[in-house]
């Protein structure tokens, strides 16, 4: 254990953890602009420019508002859960791949490190248990709030997701029965390439149909792993007032907001990696060099457009900024393209995941806004009943794929 | 560096398990549980068996844990009453439990042989791929035993659940 690899692993923790912060922070405000779009609305449009401050705003209101304790809750536990839900949800990203090995010249020192935290052999049973033991956060929160509604929103939380662990557990068998790893740097590896050249590898369109079914089994039970709606009873506020968080106030409550979203985060990542092959890019490798240039390139045309026939008089001023910093991102591509090979080595890969990354969590977000909410005794029903059977079939479907058909 | 660690998750493990009896109320003892579930699993894990850590994860402390709260929060089971213990039991109990657990620790350490310490990395036969196939190979009897077993136990519940309703 050397000096470079103390300060190189410090590097990537700092980065990996500021623009997770970060991502967290303005995916509340994305989730807003969205919504509110999807309902005809402006959504946060006061503080700066088109409500992008709107986060800094609401972490300093967060912050300095007064941190309450009512009288009647267990103390210990009261505290602690906030506490085990936000820490259970961060280690997540430790274990996520962004990027393949990268050769770095560095002042003199060589170094070869990967785009990862740490990759581990059980990397996808780590998650899991992450997941498993991160119901405590949300059902000791109900239970010590000792406040009725807190107590319910608990209970539901942990039924619910006992319940929707095993469709996700064994949807999750289906690709690593394909890759025949527990690694995610492995299960990437084991996607890279194309069938008939042009189809990416990706575990989605390998053993055709089984693993798109095994891909919607996922998403639907994650919906239910972080209490998204459709499944989010646990807050379900016409019924709970806030559910489990109810007593929670301050920072204490940003917390649970952190989690939630820090789930969000895990969950698309998790399932970009298994099923959406991680940095895999979508075309082969001539074309796919061109498409992070095409896409900044016409989003940056596209708000250009905007800002000159502007809906509004501020669009005038804000698009054009957006066209400019498209604009710089294309260049930065194409410059990595012809002229400094290395910003490409560590940007491509970064492009590919992040964008299949935002591309999920905007159907996360889409979801919230177009579908209504469960019943309880429907939400368990459709677990037991329908997942369950499901996930069950497509993974003996595709174990017997894996036995007739050796990789 | 692994003796610290050891050191460290075993006393946690232990001050857990005296919490769990200790406690009186059912949450704070089943909190003890996990936590001692979870030293367990940092043991293992300094142990190099890595699977053996994350599956006691995921099933002790992750489901049966869960269930084991849930219940006691749907049943909201309140703090239980310590009923009185007498004198001599204090005064005799605590050099008792000491002679005991001292012949306990001579027994064990009589009857193993000497043996050497195990250190983190030395064992490298804890992924998932080294106790799958012994499990699905070699010890498939026990292996499926002891699912018809669960199953067994399923069914009676089931069984005891309907007899209620009726």
């Amino acid at each position: 254990m050397d000096l470079t690899y103390i300060i190189v692993t410090l590097v990537k923790l700092i980065i990996v953890f500021s623009v997770l912060m970060t991502t967290l922070a303005y995916l509340q405000w994305i989730e807003r602009k969205v919504i509110a779009h999807i309902q005809l609305r402006p959504g946060p449009y006061r503080v700066g420019p088109h409500g992008l401050l709107q986060p800094l705003a609401d972490v300093i209101k967060l912050i300095t508002k007064e941190g309450m304790i009512p009288s009647h809750v267990n103390k210990l536990i009261y505290i602690l859960a906030p506490f085990l839900a936000v820490t259970l949800a961060l280690v997540n990203i430790c274990v996520i791949p962004f990027g393949p090995e990268i050769h770095l010249d560095v002042l003199g020192h060589q170094i070869n490190t990967w785009l990862q935290m740490t990759d581990l052999r059980i990397g996808v049973v780590f998650v899991l248990a992450m997941s498993a033991v991160g119901v405590y956060g949300v059902a000791l929160a109900g239970w010590s709030s000792n406040n009725k509604y807190s107590l319910l929103g608990g209970l539901r939380s942990s039924a619910q997701m006992i319940s929707y662990e095993l469709p996700m557990a064994l949807a999750i068998a289906c690709p690593l029965l394909l890759a025949n790893t527990l690694s995610f740097r492995e299960i990437v590896e084991s996607q890279s390439g194309y069938f008939f050249g042009f189809i990416p590898r990706w575990m989605i369109f390998q053993a055709f149909p089984l693993q798109i079914i095994a891909f919607i089994v996922f998403i639907i039970a994650s919906f239910a792993e972080t209490n998204r709606i459709p499944f989010d009873l646990p807050e379900a506020e016409n019924e709970l007032v806030a559910g489990f968080h109810t007593e929670y106030s301050s920072m204490n409550f940003a917390s649970f907001f952190m989690a939630e979203y820090c789930n969000m985060v895990t969950v698309t990542c998790v399932s970009t990696v298994l099923f959406l092959g991680g940095w895999e890019p979508l075309f082969p490798a001539p074309w796919s060099d061109y498409a992070a240039p095409a896409i900044f390139g016409l989003a940056g045309l596209v708000s250009l457009w905007a800002g000159l026939n502007p809906a509004r008089p501020k669009d005038r001023f804000t698009f054009p900024v957006v066209a400019l910093a498209s604009f710089g991102l294309a260049a930065l591509f194409l410059a990595g393209e012809f002229v400094f090979p290395v910003i490409n080595v560590i940007a491509m890969p970064l492009f590919w995941f992040c964008g299949k990354t935002l591309a999920l969590l905007f159907v996360w977000i889409w979801v919230r806004g177009t579908l209504p909410r469960f019943r309880y005794d429907q939400l368990m029903k459709f677990a037991w009943t329908f997942m369950f059977p499901l996930g069950m079939v497509v993974m003996l479907a595709t174990a017997a794929v894996v036995a007739v058909f050796p990789r | 560096m692994d003796i610290a660690l050891f050191i460290i998750f075993a006393v946690i493990a232990l001050l857990c398990g005296i919490n769990l009896v200790v406690q009186t109320h059912p949450i704070s003892s089943a909190l003890s549980l996990i936590g001692v579930m979870g030293a367990l699993a940092v043991l293992y894990l300094l142990l190099g068996a890595e699977f053996l850590a994350a599956a006691q994860m995921i099933v002790y402390a992750g489901a049966i844990m869960v269930l084991f709260i849930f219940v006691i929060m749907l049943l909201n089971a309140g703090a239980e009453r310590v009923t009185k213990t007498r004198q001599l039991v204090k005064i005799a109990g605590v050099p008792l439990i000491a002679v005991f657990l001292g012949i306990v620790a001579f027994v064990i350490q009589a009857q193993l042989p000497r043996s050497q310490l195990v250190w983190f990395g030395g064992f490298s036969g804890g992924g998932p791929r080294d106790i799958g196939i012994p499990l699905f190979t070699r010890y498939l009897l026990p292996f499926e035993v002891t699912s018809v077993l669960i199953l067994i136990a399923i069914i009676g519940a089931i069984v005891l659940g309907k007899k209620e309703m009726d």
